[in-house]
């Protein structure tokens, strides 16, 4: 039997847990679902598991990743469960880190794939995605957290049962708790959620560089990105680096310029629909992810292509 | 503030991995090395807390002789003193590097005093494991907040900020602490010549761990199929300009 940890989020289940479901339900037998915190029970309803668990307690309305390490650790001897599955997000993975601790077991982070068995065969990321790693799982109580977008999410569908219960819950897992919320700034295109990202790297050249990346994501109702290479010369903010240790992206059409192409920053761009790649070595590795090319300085390229943008516009 | 950052030496990867025959492990004949980017930014933090503050900051790694070198660069920005757990390049998985990291910690306390803070990277570059940071803190039993991209010691408590779906979370820990943090926090400084210099002469302790065995076990390495395409070339230099406009209607995202 399986467990899934399912996240929600304004009263819908995430996908990211819709498809960590899908990996819980190949692993064979029943699989079952946990739903933590204030409205568990409206999206219990939406989840095709055999049971659906919801963990309902006043303390449960900010998130405190200990009480949920709580309430993962209680499952097995609740449920008899064997494997326990969750989401890769940040939440997740933290509460299943902690499980993992307290039930003396390991954690197999950011899984693509699992083959049931003893030991369970298991595929998993890293490098951010850019090399696969084959592992062979030895415990008879799994634990793995799935990376979000590699599988298709389960169907939405009516639960066979609902159990609602109120967790024990000790003082101190509620040490580390989310004391205020900070609201995200009004206004702007969101790297994370635009439809068309620009992307500047080291061969933009300094931050004054920056004008014509940005003139360009302005007249697509763009944003802007770029590179580690630029962050860490201080050219422009953390929060704009697309890369395995900044941004994951996934607009309509990447367009990539003066960026070499290094796997830490294609580990970011994986989620983009098409890479347009503006650079003046025909050899860059990020002519090899690239779905068109424009061989060209961008100091001479980008002014060219907002020109002819607002020709068309008239 | 006494402050410990733990940091791991990984390959600096560049546009291609390329793997050896076994399939272990990752070609690094012609790779340089890098402290993990997180981990980096801890470094900084570390330092600047005892600027700020005045103390002591230690920096530690697990990881082969050559590992060194990632100590030394830590000790070249401003890490007051190192702590090598020396392996034999073997990988260690979470479980085993948390154990062995408790084992110098409680080590360096009976000797030298609490650590009020023990930085960790949220997850390496390279395994992406995402645990080792908790381990720790649940075998000193101190509370951990993870993923935080600022951190700011007040009076007996340390604040700090965790960004998720574009907001932020804002946490206050008791002190001493466990926290694992994102690149971001802060933007590390470049050594000085006389950092090197000073780093050289900095006191390094070096211990040689047993590995245990893993219970999970790594079978093989293998490099993702159907990352290389023939991008199709629209043009060159400004020229391109009229195809580029034409993709970007033809996808839909001029209007």
């Amino acid at each position: 039997m399986n467990l899934c940890l399912v996240e929600h989020l304004d009263g819908v289940a995430t996908d990211a847990s819709l498809q960590a479901f899908t990996l819980a339900a190949g692993l064979g037998g029943e699989t079952h679902a946990l739903v933590i915190g204030p409205g568990g029970a409206e999206v219990a309803a939406t989840i095709p598991a055999a049971v659906v668990y919801v963990a309902e307690h006043d303390a449960l309305d900010a998130f405190a990743p200990d009480a949920w390490a709580a309430i993962l650790c209680a499952m097995p001897s609740r449920t008899g469960v064997t494997a326990i599955v969750a989401p890769g997000s940040a939440r997740a993975t933290d509460a299943m880190a902690r499980a993992a601790v307290r039930l003396g077991e390991p954690l197999a982070a950011n899984c693509i794939s699992a083959t049931p068995g003893n030991p369970l065969l298991l595929t998993r990321i890293r490098w951010g995605g850019s090399l696969l790693e084959e592992a062979r799982l030895h415990t008879d109580c799994a634990l793995l957290t799935v990376v979000p977008h590699t599988l298709p999410a389960v169907a939405p569908g009516s639960p066979g049962a609902v159990e609602r219960f109120t967790p024990e819950l000790a003082d101190a897992d509620l040490v580390v708790r989310v004391r205020e919320r900070v609201a995200p700034p009004a206004g702007g295109v969101s790297l994370t959620d635009a439809k068309v990202v620009v992307t500047g790297g080291r061969g933009v050249g300094s931050a004054e560089g920056f004008v014509v990346v940005e003139e360009l994501a302005g007249l697509l109702g763009g944003a802007v990105g770029c590179s580690r290479a630029v962050t860490m010369s201080g050219w422009r903010p953390h929060t704009d680096q697309v890369g395995q240790t900044g941004n994951k992206i996934a607009p309509e059409i990447y367009i990539a310029c003066g960026v070499s192409g290094a796997t830490q920053h294609i580990a970011g761009a994986k989620g983009a629909k098409r890479i347009l790649a503006v650079n003046t070595d025909p050899e860059a590795p990020i002519m090899s992810v690239a779905d068109y090319a424009v061989v060209g300085d961008l100091h001479e390229v980008l002014p060219a292509i907002s020109a002819e943008l607002r020709r068309r516009r008239g | 503030m006494k402050a410990l950052v733990c940091v791991k030496r990984v390959p600096m990867t560049g546009g291609r991995i390329v793997l050896t025959d076994d399939e272990q492990a990752i070609e690094t004949k012609h790779l340089g090395f890098a402290i993990s980017p997180h981990e980096e930014c801890g470094v900084e933090e570390a330092v600047r807390l005892v600027e700020a503050h005045g103390g002591e900051s230690v920096v530690l790694t697990l990881g082969p002789p050559d590992a060194e070198e990632q100590l030394r660069d830590a000790m070249a920005i401003g890490a007051d003193r190192g702590i090598h757990l020396v392996t034999d390049g073997e990988e260690w998985d979470p479980e085993a590097t948390a154990g062995a990291i408790v084992a110098a910690v409680i080590a360096d306390e009976t000797a030298s005093g609490p650590f009020d803070l023990i930085l960790f990277g949220n997850e390496s570059a390279d395994s992406g494991g995402f645990q080792t940071g908790l381990r720790v803190a649940y075998a000193l039993g101190r509370p951990c907040a993870t993923g935080l991209k600022a951190v700011a010691v007040g009076d007996g408590s340390f604040r700090c900020e965790q960004e998720e779906g574009g907001g932020r979370n804002v946490y206050e820990l008791p002190l001493p602490a466990v926290v694992t943090v994102l690149e971001g926090l802060n933007l590390p400084r470049y050594p000085s010549v006389p950092g090197r210099m000073r780093a050289g002469r900095k006191p390094l302790e070096a211990s040689t761990p047993e590995r245990p065995a893993s219970r999970l076990e790594r079978a093989r390495l293998v490099v993702p199929a159907g990352e290389s395409k023939q991008a199709e070339i629209l043009g060159h230099g400004a020229d391109a300009a009229s195809a580029v406009v034409d993709l970007l209607e033809q996808i839909g995202v001029t209007s």
